[in-house]
């Protein structure tokens, strides 16, 4: 009941927001497409109705849309954070603005995050101001089930329009953290894992019979429901892995579960099966700059992973699982700077600059699916698009404008607040509480 | 138990008495029985530094920007370093028959960085419990426990805090989960087989102390003292009392004589620290918590070298400058817990711009790899908000300023003639994301070449692993 109530309302408000698109021509751009192609210098941009209606050189500009000169400045895609938990975490250690994961809830793959999103969390506010403009935000696993549940890819507008796309894809942990989650052991979590899609395909074929099911059923019926999704091929299937042999076992699921559309997360030792991934189609959001032996799953970590795989042919964004992914996806640009960095270290391998920018633009919007929709600045796209100071991978730069969905956003934040009442720390003629 | 510690302990004083020379402290007030001398009454070093420095070659960096860590800078410049010591920098510098010259065009050159807040070896890698042994959360005063005594060498992490962090020098720290939680120890960053062998020879030990939620929640959540902010103190200033006890007790023996006092080695390292022998690292997150223990060390007679993590110094930054205490602050983390809550990145910005001494720090495995970086995003951000902070007075967050806070300036933390030979040739602007570490040398000796994997770590762990050797 409240499902539906909830599904009315975001329709509502995925259907007002275009209305509130400005039209808008940016002009004179160092422009970054973000499909890995290189910036080209006097390139235009122009947003209509919320979408990217053109953008590269020569493209002109209609009559009556608002023009903003970029100034020579870089003009790229907002970046599309690849795995985050951002706007369900407010702060990280005080559990009842966490809504993350749910340990004592008799539910897993049913949970939703959609309803948890609060457009004004900080941590959206303070990503948009480095350039953040959407992200994949997933829930996490307890104790009890390898099933998160139900993530969704939000914006960062600064209205109470946040969910792009919710019920977007199920997440499920798998290796060390999913085997102890299913009971002890990673046999445990492939148990898990087939019964679920046993009873899952059960659900599908006949959903009215689901009800009694005798002493073997293991999933609710909302659990069900939202795998039934997933055995159908309707949402993507992500999962947590970090080991190479639990990448190969997560291949051969996908070779014996026709439809799974499976997309890897973490993926630390991928580079040594970079080519099983790539022969199967499966494509990765990385954690970028993982070089630690950081458990006995990660023991062949390097930064190179994401270049190797790419190289490799392995469709490779950057995501931050397990990184200060509530808070901090506005680093992803200074990750792919690193990746960039790389190209000069002997023996390491990086991305070139285009490539690494189309890894939190592009990349991790083809890997959800959605780069139709999301993460470069080619026709048809949503309208965010950012103005930069600077070389937008470089330290510092930061943007100077932004738009989403064709809507310019403020920059401030709490902490540009803070910094403006402290930059001069002692009392003036009244106390700091009085600073506004 | 402690009767037998106290025996123990008499040994030892008079093993260290005969030692010295037997030559007691002098005394103006010269009792019947004259006491060991003051310090003297217990060996203060018992795990001793085995570190050695390894072979180098004299070596002159030339046609290099260099940051000397303390607030100079020379373009096109030239450093020499020789049998482990800076020589000389300058804009030119000629080489001797048998030095080993480096033309760094378009490159830099700064000391080795120093990280005041690092667990490496107490936390290794890989994080599993067997190896956790940082936070000994069994009551909320543990001054009795030492950090290098969960010092593991072998954490792979050392490896990436140099070849990717150019770190040469770190202080591993006791977690915050107590208000007191025991020794930290300086490290030079050279694997060894123990870690007597990467001790930093002469640097004073510290003291880890934790204000606010941490203490706060491990204890109370155990139905015990300290559960608030008040009980925080409370507890800290009890302990204080009974310190200045203890030390009143042995400093009259060490210089009277008469039966020596029982040891309590908790109340050993809190007289190191009203002796100032030993410096308080002091993790504390929020301003007005700051202020509180400013006040409580000037109650006792301590000083607090720094305040680490220190996400609200901006704040207070005229009263830690008053104070000289230094901040040690990450460049950008926020909100992971309600007293990080008001972070800005500016932090190091105001700090400084008011004057008062500031630093980066880590406390990550990972963020030690980028601590240049870090320090490039606080100067921009101190940029943007109009105060301009050269590269290389940037240099002095991540060099000199860690070096003061840790007691060890006269040794390292700077490009000066007669320091150690701590020194990173970097293949670019280390203010840029594009840049890393091309070469590393730790007291002269080259142990991070970018393109001779010879000169790449791997620890005992890596080996045999997949990735071995692998550039990380």
């Amino acid at each position: 009941m409240s499902k539906i109530l909830f599904l009315a309302a975001a329709a509502c408000v995925a259907l007002a927001a275009p209305a509130m698109a400005q039209d808008v021509a940016i002009t004179n751009a160092k422009l970054v497409i973000g499909d890995g192609s290189a910036p080209v210098e006097g390139g235009t941009v122009v947003v209509r109705g919320g979408k990217v209606v053109a953008a590269g050189r020569g493209v002109a500009v209609p009559a009556g849309v608002q023009v903003v000169d970029a100034a020579g400045r870089y003009v790229t895609p907002g970046i599309f954070a690849g795995f985050t938990r951002m706007g369900i975490v407010e702060v990280d250690g005080v559990g009842v603005t966490n809504d993350a994961a749910a340990g004592s809830s008799p539910f897993n793959a049913a949970l939703d995050v959609t309803p948890a999103v609060n457009p004004r969390a900080t941590p959206i506010a303070i990503n948009r101001a480095d350039g953040v403009t959407r992200a994949v935000v997933a829930p996490d696993t307890s104790k009890g089930s390898i099933f998160a549940g139900q993530g969704a890819v939000i914006d960062t507008r600064s209205d109470l329009h946040a969910v792009a796309r919710p019920r977007a894809f199920q997440f499920m942990e798998y290796g060390e953290s999913g085997g102890r989650s299913a009971g002890g052991s990673r046999p445990a979590a492939i148990a898990m894992f087939r019964n679920a899609m046993l009873e899952a395909r059960d659900y599908a074929r006949n959903p009215a019979s689901f009800a009694d099911r005798g002493k073997d059923a293991l999933l609710t019926r909302a659990d069900a429901e939202a795998l039934a999704a997933v055995v159908q091929g309707k949402v993507p299937l992500l999962v947590h892995v970090e080991r190479a042999s639990d990448i190969l076992v997560l291949l051969q699921l996908k070779r014996e579960t026709p439809g799974l559309k499976l997309v890897l997360v973490g993926v630390t030792e991928g580079w040594t099966v970079a080519k099983d991934i790539a022969a199967a189609g499966v494509p990765v959001l990385a954690n970028a700059l993982n070089d630690l032996p950081s458990s006995f799953e990660q023991l062949a970590a390097t930064q190179s992973n994401i270049g190797r795989m790419q190289a490799a042919g392995v469709l490779v964004g950057i995501g931050t699982i397990n990184d200060d992914e509530a808070r901090q996806a506005r680093l992803e640009k200074q990750f792919a700077g690193n990746l960039v960095a790389l190209t000069r270290v002997p023996g390491a391998t990086g991305l070139d600059w285009n490539a690494a920018f189309a890894a939190i633009s592009s990349k991790p919007a083809e890997a959800m699916g959605m780069g139709d929709a999301f993460g470069s600045l080619r026709a048809g796209r949503a309208g965010d698009v950012v103005v930069w100071d600077g070389d937008p991978l470089e330290i510092g730069s930061m943007p100077v404008k932004l738009f989403v969905d064709g809507i310019e956003q403020p920059l401030t934040n709490r902490q540009t607040r803070l910094r403006d009442r402290y930059w001069k720390p002692e009392e003036g003629a009244l106390p700091k509480a009085y600073q506004r | 138990m402690i009767r037998s510690f106290a025996m123990a302990a008499a040994c030892v004083a008079l093993t260290a008495c005969g030692g010295s020379g037997g030559k007691p402290a002098s005394a103006s007030s010269t009792p019947s029985q004259k006491g060991p001398g003051l310090g003297k009454g217990y060996n203060h070093d018992p795990y001793p530094s085995t570190y050695r420095t390894y072979p180098g070659v004299p070596t002159l960096l030339t046609n290099v920007t260099i940051l000397d860590g303390e607030g100079g800078r020379i373009d096109k410049g030239a450093v020499l370093f020789r049998d482990g010591k800076i020589v000389a920098i300058g804009q030119t510098l000629t080489a001797d028959a048998g030095v080993t010259v480096i033309d760094g065009q378009g490159k830099y050159v700064t000391p080795g960085v120093i990280d005041i807040h690092s667990h490496l070896g107490d936390y290794p890698s890989p994080g599993v419990d067997a190896l956790s042994d940082g936070n000994e959360a069994t009551g909320p005063v543990t001054a009795d426990v030492w950090a290098e005594h969960s010092v593991w060498p072998q954490d792979p992490g050392f490896s990436r805090a140099l070849v990717n962090g150019g770190v040469t020098t770190l202080q591993i720290l006791p977690g915050s989960a107590n208000l007191f939680g025991g020794r930290s120890v300086v490290l030079k960053n050279v694997y060894a087989r123990t870690m007597q062998g990467m001790k930093f020879p002469g640097a004073p030990y510290g003291l880890k102390m934790a204000c606010g939620e941490n203490p706060k929640r491990v204890y109370g959540s155990r139905g015990r003292e300290p559960s608030t902010r008040m009980g925080n103190i409370a507890v800290d200033r009890q302990t204080w009392a009974k310190a200045a006890e203890y030390k009143r007790r042995w400093d009259k023996y060490e210089k009277d004589g008469g039966e020596a006092p029982g040891r309590d080695i908790a109340m050993d390292t809190l007289r190191g620290v009203l002796e100032g022998e030993i410096r308080v690292q002091n993790h504390c997150y929020r301003a007005d918590e700051m202020a509180n223990v400013l006040d409580m060390a000037k109650e006792f007679g301590y000083h607090v070298s720094a305040f680490h993590h220190a996400v609200e110094a901006y704040k207070i930054a005229d009263l830690l400058k008053a104070n000289n205490t230094c901040a040690a602050v990450w460049a950008d983390w926020y909100g992971f817990k309600m007293e990080s809550y008001d972070a800005v990145p500016e932090n190091l910005a105001i700090l400084e711009k008011e004057g008062a001494c500031a630093m980066i720090h880590s406390d990550d495995a990972n963020g030690i790899q980028r601590l240049n970086q870090e320090v490039a995003k606080a100067r921009s951000s101190a940029i943007r908000g109009g105060f301009d902070v050269s590269e290389a007075t940037a240099w002095k967050w991540l060099a000199i300023n860690p070096a003061i806070a840790l007691g060890i300036a006269d040794k390292t933390g700077s490009l000066k003639a007669g320091k150690m030979a701590d020194v990173v040739l970097w293949n670019g602007n280390p203010f840029s994301v594009y840049t890393r570490p091309e070469m590393v040398w730790v007291d002269g000796a080259l142990l991070y070449d970018a393109k001779d994997p010879k000169r790449r770590p791997v620890s005992d762990f890596e080996l045999g692993q997949p990735g071995e050797g692998d550039v990380k």
